[in-house]
């Protein structure tokens, strides 16, 4: 029988621990078929971060090193720096890159490290428990924004994508969806630009993927991924911001 | 001959001139006085060397780096003093978690908070103890002039290297400004582990993973247990020390770090008054020399223990000592117009002898 | 033998080259050297001090309460640190910039020497601290005057080599002075 499907040869075959719905599942597929695609996966060192993403190493068959919150685009310029020859990126979600973690992205980006960094925006704080994260919505209800996110008080949920646009540093940046098998496909083939940067080693690549959280919005799958187009997608335009192919 | 071959440098500039010979491949750090010699020097030098220097936004940019770099293999450090030191103790912690090696030089400035550029001993707890959360231990060791600023950071990297944990270089303000003769020693052959822990690329073999998450039942009080051995193995091999005119001493005084030269020459100054005391110098803080402390202790009862600060390391010395052994202190906590001199030191010796 | 030497005067004087240039000397004579450059709230009023102890043996304490000999290059410095100078020690005091009319360091030598005068007669003002290092090789005896010519050569940078010709001349200066000053 042929065969039509099979796992990307960077996953490992074991069931993830993430939950019905959640769409780290589906990214952490997009970054294996891309590094598939180029035969890398032998060559890449993952930095993992601190949240649900920490258990990179469980599901890829690289090597990783685990980063404390927040840090992972230093301990990336770290084993850039030392291992230039290799491919390094950083896979952190939005309280952890955006959060704690704003001093180190920014730096990195505007020293134009040459690893890819794929940012995980859910809105929330996932392990952690259903904390308002930076990128929280405005109004939206969270364990620690019960009223919703007020934006006098707490400000607007940030843009990463754009933001990181701005700086001369940065090769690309994109933002990515995950909730219809259109902008999967999309992300698939952004995702893969964003390593063909650094297989290039052309430069900075940043990749910002809308997610679902269904467990910490307090929803079921369907509607989690229902309101990532509904909610999310006009606040987070998709589309690629910068693409800058003479760094 | 051996005139010539001398190198007149500041402590600092040992420090980055010994970093280079131990074969150091990336240093990163972040301008803070009284320390600046040492990147000044290696953004200059390291480059040349084939190494590579970044100036980080921060000192918790500049540890994450070092881990980074470190967990691919490759000798790694920073420096920082007072403030700095405060900042990298979350990744000092994480290196300590990830058994990762990796040197970082502490030149101590007066605290707290912002507090003083003039020299400090006031850190030996939070170098010591185990500055950052979690419960661990680093290798620190504590240099008392310009030469040993060159040997001991060799050492660090060498040792932090064996026992796979991050070693510390724990100097002052004196330590690093003064200028001394010394000889640039070339790096010692070690036989040292390979490190075949390290992430490069699997390689199509065996993943490596760097970390220190333990979810596993029993796994993190296992890595405790673990490490705790590996501080014993520490103490037993590598415990450092130096003690002078200690034979026949009635009063020994302790101390490290510049004080311990102050210390040197106030002995100095009471031997010629006939006064029988000794001076011990540990030069491994952690593992702290409890030994020789012990063995010492045993003969003579009378101790003094002089620091730049209101008693930290004098703890470790009252541990240390037989039970019927007396421990006095004698500190000037850091600042300006504080560095006491060894005619106040003397004096001091007369007091208690 | 060990000898200790604590210089001072206010930022500009070249305190911390006189330092510098006297462990060159030292190390040249094969010497172990310590030079300490005393920095603190002091420094923030424009003075400079070092001290500089060499020995055949160990250099012990970088730290010197009384000094053994104090070169002193102006009023600030002379009323604080000279009297600390140890008992039968010796004070060098650039008498161009210290009112010494009627002063005395008992139990000590305190050698006037118009430091500034000497480098203006010779050309440079600046060249105040090599009369002062000349002058303290004179009096103490501790370091040759050849080893301090030589060792111009270790302190200064390449580019300002060709300035050695005219700070010897003020090291010679400098010891002059200290034969006329004993005579006198």
């Amino acid at each position: 029988m042929k065969q039509v499907f099979s796992k990307p040869v960077s996953l490992k075959d074991v069931q993830t621990h993430f939950c019905p719905g959640c769409h780290h599942g589906s990214i952490h597929r997009l970054v294996a078929e891309a590094m598939d695609s180029f035969g890398i996966a032998d060559k890449t060192i993952g930095c993992a971060s601190v949240g649900c993403s920490v258990f990179l190493y469980g599901y890829f068959n690289i090597d990783v090193v685990e980063s404390p919150h927040g840090r992972a685009p230093a301990v990336a310029t770290g084993v850039k720096r030392a291992r230039p020859d290799r491919i390094v990126f950083t896979y952190q979600g939005d309280g952890d890159l955006a959060a704690i973690g704003t001093s180190e992205i920014i730096h990195a980006a505007n020293r134009g490290e040459k690893i890819t960094v794929i940012f995980v925006n859910n809105t929330t704080y996932g392990m952690t428990g259903g904390q308002m994260a930076p990128t929280t919505m405005p109004g939206q209800k969270t364990s620690t924004s019960p009223n919703g996110r007020d934006v006098a008080n707490d400000g607007k949920p940030f843009k990463m994508a754009e933001l990181l646009s701005n700086l001369d540093g940065v090769a690309y940046s994109a933002r990515v969806a995950l909730n219809s098998p259109k902008n999967v496909l999309q992300a698939k083939k952004i995702i893969k630009n964003a390593f063909q940067y650094q297989v290039e080693g052309k430069g900075f690549a940043f990749i910002e993927a809308l997610a679902a959280c269904p467990t910490n919005w307090g929803m079921n799958p369907l509607a989690a991924n229902e309101r990532v187009g509904s909610e999310m997608i006009p606040y987070f335009p998709l589309g690629v911001f910068k693409n800058n192919e003479n760094l | 001959m051996t005139a010539l071959k001398r190198k007149f440098v500041k402590g600092n500039e040992a420090v980055a001139m010994a970093a280079i010979e131990a074969g150091v491949q990336c240093y990163f750090g972040y301008p803070i006085t009284p320390q600046s010699d040492i990147p000044e020097y290696l953004s200059r030098e390291l480059p040349k060397a084939g190494g590579t220097f970044i100036q980080v936004e921060s000192e918790i940019g500049a540890i994450n780096m070092v881990l980074g770099a470190s967990a691919c293999g490759v000798r790694a450090m920073t420096s920082s003093s007072g403030p700095g030191i405060s900042l990298k103790q979350e990744g000092i912690s994480y290196m300590a978690g990830s058994e990762l090696p990796g040197v970082i030089v502490d030149i101590m400035r007066s605290g707290p908070g912002l507090g003083g550029i003039d020299a400090s001993q006031a850190e030996y707890h939070q170098a010591t103890k185990g500055g950052g959360h979690g419960g661990y231990r680093i290798i620190v060791l504590a240099p008392n002039s310009a030469q040993e600023m060159y040997d001991l950071t060799m050492l660090a990297f060498d040792l932090s290297d064996q026992y796979r944990m991050p070693a510390m270089v724990l100097a002052d303000s004196v330590l690093g400004q003064m200028k001394e003769s010394i000889v640039p020693n070339p790096r010692p052959t070690v036989n040292l582990p390979a490190k075949d822990w390290a992430v490069r690329g699997t390689g199509g073999g065996q993943q490596n993973v760097v970390k220190s998450l333990y979810l596993g039942d029993g796994e993190m009080e296992k890595f405790h247990w673990k490490m705790h051995a590996r501080y014993q193995e520490l103490a037993d091999k590598e415990s450092r020390w130096e003690e002078y005119q200690t034979a026949d001493a009635e009063l020994i005084v302790t101390a490290f770090g510049c004080t311990s030269r102050i210390a040197r020459t106030a002995v100095e100054m009471a031997r010629a008054e006939g006064i029988k005391v000794g001076l011990m110098r540990p030069i491994t803080l952690f593992p702290f020399p409890k030994k020789a402390y012990a063995d010492l202790s045993n003969r003579c009862k009378k101790w003094l223990t002089i620091e730049l600060s209101t008693g930290q390391m004098v703890d470790d010395v009252r541990l240390a000592v037989a039970r019927d052994a007396e421990v006095e202190f004698y500190g000037r906590p850091p600042g300006a117009g504080s560095l006491p001199t060894p005619e106040e030191l003397f004096t001091q010796i007369k007091k208690f002898c | 033998m060990r000898y200790d030497v604590f210089c001072a005067g206010y930022g500009g004087q070249g305190v911390l080259l006189a330092g510098n240039l006297l462990s060159y000397a030292a190390i040249r004579e094969g010497k172990n050297v310590s030079f300490f450059p005393a920095y603190g709230v002091e420094k923030r009023g424009g003075a400079a001090m070092c001290t500089v102890v060499f020995a055949d043996g160990d250099t012990g304490s970088p730290v010197v309460g009384e000094p053994s000999v104090s070169v002193i290059l102006n009023q600030l410095s002379f009323d604080k640190y000279a009297p600390k100078v140890k008992q039968g020690g010796s004070c060098l005091v650039n008498s161009s910039l210290v009112e010494l009319a009627g002063v005395t360091l008992e139990g000590r030598e305190l050698l006037a020497i118009p430091m500034n005068q000497i480098a203006i007669e010779l050309g440079d003002v600046r060249m105040v601290n090599m009369v002062a290092c000349g002058a303290y090789a004179a009096a103490t005896g501790a370091l040759s005057l050849e080893s301090l010519q030589e060792a111009l050569k270790d302190a200064l940078p390449e580019r300002n080599h060709k300035l050695i010709p005219a700070k010897i001349k003020a090291i010679e200066a400098g010891a002059a002075a200290v034969f006329s000053a004993r005579k006198a």
